[in-house]
């Protein structure tokens, strides 16, 4: 089939350095999110500054290893509208259930 | 299978040929056939409970009977006929209205429909299977409500086997909605004719496509509600157990997380064909056609919004009713404009009322009726009157009898002559509208006043007391006057498949691009891949390129394959193991599954 | 194959298939994890998360699967650039590493079981076993799928011409990952 051959020679996927450094970068963040998660000083902030790292492990492989961000934006799009549904229904079901009320 | 090149019509014959097709035509008749056979049988269904309830103290059925009778009637026609007539049609259509030789991915398609058969075979076996279970006969069907609600399922308060072929059975055919939607949607994005834009799609394809975007979203939510069920009955989980600190609610809003996108999976096709049929039959272009389109797209993100209408009466408090009766509301208004677009496509337009139409405008009225009679329960206060009587079940009629079925039989007027190559009869065709039109009127607008009276919907009997006698008695023979109706449509498509009149290439004069072919079209739909110029191909100045009537080179057309039914097979033993709570079946099942999936992946196969 | 068509966007069908599926699989993992957090401090009875959960071992198992997705994106360039040498290195560290992943939870739920935590304990139980257990059996197809190809590639069947297969199964095996790095902080951080 040709029109596999094209598909997967159309974009540039990123060099194995690309490759190398976002790993370095999901290892760090790990580190981070577990020496955070035994610091009492960060107790107050921990679930912002975990839910923030986390958010950024998690575009880092979307966008590098699974080559959205040079992919075509008809995939990001395909991917998003649920991923966006999911989040959405998440942060409602947790209204519902209270669980942004204090106290 | 090899591929090979299209046989001339009539040398693919036989049953092994239908078992293995990866025709989209063939599925797609496959499809109506067998969802025209689960309307037949959920509307027996349908029939009993109204004879059951002609009278106040009748004892047609047992209380026993009759739940099971209204619990199979909503799920069989919801999942077992709306659903699939439905598919019947992105089966059939929507590859020839965008100018593909079929769709994305042929085998998972056969797959779709033999999961979905054998799904809804498995939902059904339920009322049979009693005596072979060591129950009585009639005894373990699915019972406990369409929507089965927690704790009603819990294996405390049902005991037997009935909520257990309901949850098996919908896990089951999730799987076949879920391989289409991936199928449909790859295929319209992906097989468009040269020239045919996104914003050249026919409506109906549209809409098939916002539709099938709904199913991949919406499906996995219930399939988790239902795994949560599954093993709440089979290993002992606590998600539905109050006394461990579960939340009875947790199970409504998965279902109707998924339920509310499940309205618009029922209904978005159903308003794609009728945008089809009024354009064709008042010669006019659909009026506001980007605007229809948007309108269907909006209604497709705003279904998700609005899914806790349906538990106003659980007490969500405040806030959460105010917000979801806001956002029911607004979704009334991207409706409300494709009624208003439908009407302004027939205003002016040289109008032909044949059956096809007279189904559409059947459509417009009673889902305009549905709709309003929706937008009153949107207001909670007006809900808590409203919910659980038979005012529900008069909206949810009057928007799937009177909406959904209506438009189905619309598209299968419309289409019927290039599924078959024959005209039907138009008298015939008259004759089942009005009756069907009567019949629905008569049968469900009673209940919006028996509802309103305070009888509450899925008892199985009244008192004489209440004196909903008469009221009752009507409904019975609106009924019986649709089941009669639906006879006459069956008289019709016999006559026509024997006596009809050869219906052309266009008996309509329709705009697009699958009346360019002959009907039936041959395997291979067009003979070269069409040059689309405009939206409307056939009315349009600027003509397309004709299609030669025989290819002008070979066209390599699929061969077929019989994996797709023996992977749907084995899903089919895995969930009847799990029924049985026989870990051997499981496992012939998941093997039987494993070794065709392995086959299909390296069977040579070229689309 | 002179026959094969250009799709209308140019992108591959069963590239753009398996897009729509992750999707799909975004709803199922939110409903999976909105269950468990709508649940959460909602059990009448331990174990209870903060009591039971390994926070060390879970980490190193995070990295792990962290790991299996940088040998996945070299398996695929090394398939895309006719290496067949690294490709199997790649494709066979890829499913080794996910297969140790399985050993780390099997691990954790047998330790669990023998804390007292099984899947009908309680609510946490329920949640938690669901949840993980649905993760699990991702990871466990991913393995076989990729052992599939290292099979394929042993038989001289995983060409450059191949390279698509080996994405797809990529673009499964990072999501797998990416579901792990929200259920890791999820669950195991954000107690």
């Amino acid at each position: 089939m040709v029109s596999d051959q094209d598909a997967a020679s159309q974009h540039a996927h990123p060099g194995t350095g690309t490759y190398l450094a976002v790993a370095a970068v999901l290892t760090i963040i790990t580190l981070v999110e577990v020496g955070v998660f035994y610091v009492p000083a960060f107790k107050a902030v921990l679930a912002p500054v975990l839910i923030t790292l986390s958010a950024t492990k998690f575009a880092l492989v979307v966008m590098f290893y699974m080559h959205l961000k040079s992919d075509s934006k008809l995939f990001t799009l395909i991917f998003s509208l649920p991923l966006l549904l999911a989040l959405g229904v998440a942060i409602a079901l947790l209204f519902l259930y209270g669980a942004f009320v204090r106290g | 299978m090899a591929e090979h090149v299209a046989p001339a019509a009539g040398a693919r014959s036989g049953i092994w040929s239908w078992i293995t097709t990866t025709d989209h035509k063939r599925i797609g008749i496959l499809y109506g056939v067998t969802a025209f056979v689960f309307f037949l049988i959920g509307g027996l269904e349908a029939l009993l409970i109204r004879l059951q309830l002609a009278s106040s103290q009748n004892d047609l059925v047992s209380a026993e009977t009759f739940n099971q009778l209204f619990t199979m009637h909503g799920t069989t026609m919801v999942f077992l006929a709306v659903m699939p007539l439905s598919a019947a049609f992105f089966n059939y259509i929507v590859p020839l209205q965008i100018g593909a030789r079929d769709v994305a991915f042929p085998r998972l398609n056969a797959f779709s429909y033999w999961v979905f058969l054998f799904g809804g075979l498995f939902l059904n076996a339920s009322f049979i299977a009693g005596p072979i279970l060591g129950a009585d006969s009639l005894s373990v069907a699915p019972d406990a409500g369409w929507f089965g609600y927690a704790n009603l399922t819990s294996r405390a308060y049902s005991p037997g086997f009935n909520v257990d072929f309901w949850v098996l059975g919908l896990q089951v055919l999730g799987i076949a909605s879920l391989a289409a939607g991936f199928n449909f949607i790859v295929t319209i994005v992906n097989l468009r004719a040269p020239g045919m834009r996104l914003m050249r799609l026919p409506v109906f394809t549209w809409m098939t496509l916002v539709t099938q975007f709904l199913v991949v979203t919406a499906f996995p939510v219930i399939t988790i509600g239902l795994v949560f069920l599954m093993f709440d009955r089979f290993f002992g989980t606590n998600f539905y157990q109050v006394s461990a600190g579960g939340d009875l609610l947790l199970w409504q809003h998965l279902f109707w997380l998924f339920g509310h996108p499940e309205v618009y999976i029922l209904i978005l096709p159903p308003m794609g064909i009728v945008s089809e049929v009024l354009p064709t039959f008042s010669r006019k272009p659909l009026f506001g056609y980007a605007v229809v389109v948007y309108s269907g797209l909006l209604i497709g993100v705003m279904g998700w919004g609005v899914w806790s209408h349906h538990m106003f009466s659980v007490g969500l408090g405040p806030i959460p009713d105010s917000v979801f009766a806001g956002t029911t509301m607004l979704i009334a208004i991207p409706t409300g404009v494709k009624i208003f677009n439908w009407l302004a496509t027939m205003w002016g337009g040289q109008l032909r009322f044949t059956t096809a139409m007279l189904f559409a405008l059947g459509f417009i009225a009673m889902f305009v009726i549905g709709g309003l009679s929706g937008v009153m329960h949107a207001s909670p206060p007006a809900d808590l009157q409203q919910t659980d009587t038979y005012f529900v079940v008069a909206h949810i009629h009057y928007v799937l009898f009177g909406g959904a079925i209506q438009g189905i039989f619309a598209g299968i007027y419309y289409w019927w002559p290039k599924m078959t190559g024959r005209l039907m009869n138009e008298r015939l065709g008259k004759t089942h509208f009005w009756l069907g039109f009567v019949g629905m009127n008569l049968a469900f607008f009673p209940m919006h006043f028996i509802g309103l009276l305070g009888m509450p919907r899925r008892i199985y009997t009244y008192g004489p007391e209440l004196g909903l006698d008469s009221l009752n008695l009507v409904s019975t023979i609106g009924a019986l006057l649709i089941g009669v109706s639906i006879l006459v449509f069956a008289a019709n498509a016999w006559w026509s498949l024997r006596h009809g009149e050869t219906a052309g290439n266009d008996p309509w004069g329709a705009p697009s691009l699958e009346w360019t072919i002959s009907s039936p079209p041959p395997a291979y739909n067009f003979s070269v891949i069409p040059e689309v110029v405009s939206r409307l191909p056939r009315w349009s100045r600027t003509q397309m390129r004709a299609i030669p009537d025989v290819p002008p080179e070979p066209v390599h057309v699929p061969g077929g394959s019989f994996w797709p039914v023996i992977a749907a097979l084995g899903i089919g033993v895995l969930a009847t193991g799990a029924l049985l709570h026989t870990l051997w079946v499981v496992l012939a099942g998941a093997a039987v599954l494993v070794v065709a999936i392995y086959a299909w992946a390296f069977e040579p196969f070229e689309v | 194959m002179t026959h094969a068509h250009v799709t209308s966007t140019g992108l591959d069908s069963r590239k753009l298939a398996f897009w729509t599926f992750i999707g799909s699989e975004c709803l199922l993992f939110g409903s999976l994890i909105s269950t468990y957090l709508v649940y959460k401090g909602r059990s009448v009875r331990g174990p209870t998360p903060h009591e039971i959960l390994n926070i060390p071992v879970t980490s190193v198992s995070t990295f792990d699967l962290l790991m299996s997705s940088l040998a996945m994106v070299l398996a695929l360039a090394a398939v895309a650039r006719g290496d067949r040498v690294w490709a199997r290195v790649w494709l066979a560290a890829t499913a080794f590493l996910g297969l140790v992943f399985l050993g780390f939870q099997a691990y954790e739920f047998t330790s669990f079981v023998h804390e007292g935590l099984t899947i009908t304990t309680n609510l946490f139980g329920s949640t938690f076993f669901t949840l993980t257990g649905f993760h699990g059996g991702h990871v466990a197809v991913g393995v076989v799928w990729l052992l599939t190809l290292l099979v394929r590639s042993f038989q001289g069947k995983l060409g450059p011409d191949k390279a698509l297969n080996v994405e797809i199964a990529g673009l499964y095996w990072h999501f797998v990952d990416v579901v792990w790095i929200v259920i890791f902080t999820v669950v195991y951080l954000l107690q």
